[in-house]
């Protein structure tokens, strides 16, 4: 039997993993816009050879990296945890780096556009400080009253469970921007801000959820939801979006009725 | 030379078109929220006993003339039941169009137009039905004419 190599990167080609990687070839078309060059914006196309292991994101690094720089994107982690890279991915809300490219269908080109609803910047890039806004009027931080104890706050695992779900948001703006409400003007809070409000609402040791019912009891709060569901289709990490808002909805109901 | 200035983030620079106008006093999308569903409800039972005495009773559709509607409002419960009727489905109706319009309409104006003319009609309709379903004589005398037909009794 032959000893196994001390590192696998010194495996011989073909030695010890999988097989080879297939390849395959893609039509990658990003929307992009420049405002310093024009008012419009406009398709740009490149056709790409890609690993079956690659996500969209690989396939915006190699045209930044290595066909046209002034393309223009957000990514942080890179690994689906950040938020940073959510975009249009043939018509959906998906982010780039949890997108494998041979999960799409290749014979046709792969659609890339900023998500909708807020200001593009730059190609890809979206003022995202109306999505934060309504973030930050939800109070999306522990409110306790009286005196802070001295140990940990206590809470049992059911307490817990409630609300673990909307624990999960990574605020990529992937709901609200796929929300045809948002889209509309711009007003309503939008699900991420009422996802935010869930996790401290239905937290057992935060006392200020009165308060935030009563913000997202306005004109733009929960109401104008239509449970389209394009939400829940959105969200990276599964949290069933609608299913939050309908109950702080119930939630509002069962206080005021 | 001079030090750029740099703003700070969160310097409050939101897009003016996103910024809401001011937070909203009282209940009234919750109500009309609540009210949506109850009426929905009450709706089907509603419509659908009135299509099914209309309809499928005594003669069918075959019944359905003059005579048939004013002898369905001589009773006070077919009177109560249609304005019941005519009511709650005007209201959820024009809640409807009203939410639509608030989703569709971009503009502030567009929305106030169209739902002036919205709330116009339905007040309209209303009104007018109401009337109707109160004041119908099934044996009006018009111009000293009396347009009797065989079921009234003659003068």
């Amino acid at each position: 039997m032959e000893k196994e190599p001390a590192s696998k990167v010194e495996l011989a080609p073909g030695v010890g993993g999988g097989g080879e990687i297939p390849t395959f070839d893609i039509t990658l078309k990003v929307r992009r816009y420049n405002p310093e060059i024009s008012d419009e914006a406009h398709w740009d196309e490149w056709k790409l050879t890609m690993y079956g292991t690659d996500r969209v994101l690989d396939a915006l690094h190699r045209v930044k990296w290595e066909h046209d720089g002034s393309v223009s994107f957000r990514r942080s982690c890179a690994h689906g945890v950040c938020g940073s890279d959510a975009m249009r991915i043939n018509g959906r809300n998906r982010l780039a780096c949890k997108t494998l490219l041979k999960d799409l269908d290749t014979s046709k080109p792969i659609l890339v556009e900023p998500i909708k609803g807020l200001p593009v910047e730059k190609d890809l890039i979206v003022d995202m400080e109306p999505f934060f806004q309504s973030y930050r009027e939800i109070m999306p931080f522990l409110v306790s009253k009286g005196h802070s104890p001295t140990k940990e706050r206590l809470q049992s695992s059911e307490e817990r469970e409630r609300y673990d779900d909307t624990t999960k948001c990574i605020l990529c703006a992937a709901c609200t921007s796929s929300c045809p409400v948002f889209w509309t003007d711009g007003q309503y809070f939008g699900p991420a801000a009422i996802v935010n409000a869930h996790r401290f609402i239905f937290d057992s040791r935060d006392d200020a959820g009165d308060m935030r019912l009563e913000i997202l009891n306005d004109k733009e709060g929960v109401w104008r939801c239509r449970t389209t569901f394009n939400c829940t289709e959105a969200c990276p990490r599964g949290i069933q979006v609608t299913k939050a808002i309908s109950e702080v909805k119930q939630a509002i109901l069962t206080r005021k009725v | 030379m001079a030090t750029p200035t740099i703003e700070s983030p969160r310097s409050g620079r939101v897009s003016p078109g996103y910024s809401r106008s001011s937070a909203s006093r009282g209940n009234f999308e919750m109500i009309a929220w609540l009210f949506m569903r109850l009426s929905g409800a009450l709706l089907v039972v509603l419509i659908f006993v009135h299509l099914y005495v209309n309809l499928v009773t005594g003669d069918g559709i075959s019944a359905i003339d003059f005579g048939f509607v004013a002898g369905k409002w001589a009773d006070p419960l077919w009177q109560i039941w249609d304005l019941t009727m005519l009511w709650l489905a005007m209201l959820h109706g024009t809640n409807g169009i009203r939410v639509i319009i608030n989703d569709y309409a971009e503009k502030n104006s567009t929305r106030m137009w169209l739902k002036g003319v919205l709330y116009t009609s339905t007040v309209v309709i209303v009104v007018l039905g109401t009337l109707v379903i109160f004041t119908f004589d099934p044996c009006p005398v018009i111009d000293g004419v009396a347009h009797v037909a065989d079921y009234c009794s003659a003068t």
